[in-house]
């Protein structure tokens, strides 16, 4: 039985598999968009770049969205949890604070990040403000994904420390434990638990913006792959960009779906007392 | 004989309920007090109040001599004398059992985590459960992680142990090994205020047994007594229901 129905579910894989490709195949037009996407040609000067004829090497240009994703990650899991600590905090002084934080992260979760980069990017640097309006365009658009993907991260870590039950704060409190000793010993040990999965997609989100940061002129590979769009009239750059995102981000998602499952196996064994 | 600590005249609402109307209980170094009382009789409340995870609304609550109520007062100083266990055991899941013991000793009260893990492997080979120091409290037994939650609480040396109706979660199987652990400490001289349903383990254990009805402390006396000639009707018709 398992080894029939392993046969049939590759036939009908392969059998859908064929007929999509056949479908591009046989398209009228199909021949001309194979040129225009799929040059073997082309690829390869895209992935090496050609200096002689100023066209860059996607491979390298995607160095940089590599570091920008990274350093934001840092940068987002350490505000958003500021925020989300904000937000929960009871101590009647910070009550400004919980309110700000409250609509910061409604704003920026609310704005599409393509117009919170021309804010920033073009905004920041037109005040002519001094030390803050000479930075360079990767600055701002660094900055552009941690103030968005904060206000996201912010509600993650919240409904990760709301899920957190009562009774482990009370036990906390009763052991004498203060409120940051019990936020940081307790609460959030077990809300970080719950919410890998969620932050994880997150991350993956934040990993393919990094693709709209060429909007303020940083060549970074989707730039690039614009860059060679135009001056060879060859839009093969951006599968190779995609390809590129494709190697990042599947082995994240992979492990996130991972994590879901091991998870979801752990509260089941750990269902019974 | 002095009061540990002792309630004067507290009253507590939530909205328009008067869930304490106005407590007087003192409790004596080295005594043994189980408050017994119908569920909603305000037991888990008063005990509450006492370590002062809920605030008062009338009344006075006072440890060796000192006001609680005084705004002054740090309720974590507070609670690292006055310990609670609670019905619904509330281990920390993601630490070690070891680490659940070690937490309030080594964080609250900042001493070195060597000394401390001496007392905490004593606390639990007390309990029979020194082997099982590394492992996570979801694989114990409901009376084992109640038997570690109570050792958790007196890892802090605790001058006073409150106990929330620790067996009422558990298994009918497994509430005698708490049991036992509770009389053990009895024996030993820790003062404690057991809020309870086990009856027999009451005129067992108590020094004093009090009678807690909508409220109010109806009756109380030593749990011969409470239990065989009970003076009020309310603590008479209490006890006919749960023999």
């Amino acid at each position: 039985m398992g080894r029939r129905a392993a046969v049939a579910s590759s036939l009908s894989s392969a059998i859908i598999v064929g007929l999509i490709i056949w479908f591009f195949w046989r398209a009228p037009n199909g021949a001309n968009v194979r040129h225009f996407f799929l040059d073997p040609h082309s690829f390869w000067i895209n992935l090496t770049g050609d200096p002689s004829r100023s066209l860059y090497s996607i491979l390298r240009c995607f160095e940089t969205n590599v570091w920008m994703f990274m350093l934001c990650e840092a940068l987002v899991l350490i505000f958003g949890l500021g925020l989300a600590w904000l937000r929960l905090s009871r101590t009647p002084i910070l009550a400004p604070l919980r309110v700000a934080s409250a609509i910061y992260t409604d704003v920026f979760r609310g704005i599409p990040i393509i117009l919170v980069l021309f804010a920033v990017g073009y905004g920041v640097p037109g005040m002519q403000a001094g030390w803050i309006s000479q930075r360079t365009p990767i600055t701002y658009a660094c900055a552009t994904l941690v103030i968005t993907y904060s206000a996201y991260v912010a509600e993650v870590y919240r409904a990760g420390m709301n899920s957190v039950p009562n009774g482990q704060v009370m036990a906390a409190r009763s052991l004498g434990l203060s409120d940051v000793q019990t936020m940081r010993r307790v609460i959030l040990p077990q809300a970080v638990r719950n919410v890998v999965p969620p932050l994880l997609n997150d991350f993956i989100s934040l990993q393919k913006d990094t693709a709209l940061v060429g909007t303020l002129g940083i060549v970074e590979a989707n730039q690039a792959a614009h860059v060679f769009g135009a001056m060879e009239f060859n839009y093969t750059g951006y599968t190779v960009a995609a390809l590129l995102f494709l190697a990042l981000t599947i082995p994240m998602t992979r492990y996130t779906d991972h994590l879901i499952a091991k998870d979801r196996r752990r509260r089941l064994a750990g269902g019974t007392v | 004989m002095s009061a540990v600590i002792s309630a004067q005249n507290v009253r507590k609402r939530f909205g328009d309920h008067e869930v304490l109307r106005g407590i007087s209980l003192d409790l004596a170094e080295h005594e043994v007090v189980c408050l017994i009382g119908a569920s909603g009789s305000g037991k888990s409340t008063l005990l509450r109040c006492l370590n002062l995870l809920e605030t008062i609304d009338e009344g006075d609550i006072v440890f060796r001599g000192q006001s609680l109520t005084d705004a002054r007062i740090d309720p974590n100083l507070v609670r690292r004398h006055i310990s609670i266990v609670f019905q619904a055991f509330n281990l920390f899941p993601h630490l070690s059992v070891l680490d659940n013991v070690m937490l309030g000793p080594v964080r609250a009260l900042g001493r070195s985590r060597d000394e401390v893990k001496v007392e905490a492997m004593e606390l639990l080979e007390r309990i029979g459960l020194a082997p099982r120091a590394l492992e996570f409290p979801d694989r114990l037994s409901g009376g084992q992680q109640q038997r570690v939650a109570i050792v958790r609480s007196l890892a802090m040396k605790p001058d006073v142990l409150l106990l929330d109706e620790v067996t009422s979660a558990l298994d009918p199987t497994l509430v005698g090994e708490v049991l036992d652990l509770l009389t053990d400490l009895a024996r030993g001289g820790t003062t404690m205020l057991i809020a309870t349903h086990e009856m027999n383990f009451a005129r067992n254990v108590a020094d004093r047994v009090v009678f807690l009805h909508n409220g109010e402390i109806v009756e109380s006396g030593t749990p011969s007594q409470i239990f065989d000639q009970p003076r009020e009707a309310a603590t008479a018709a209490f006890l006919s229901r749960v023999n």
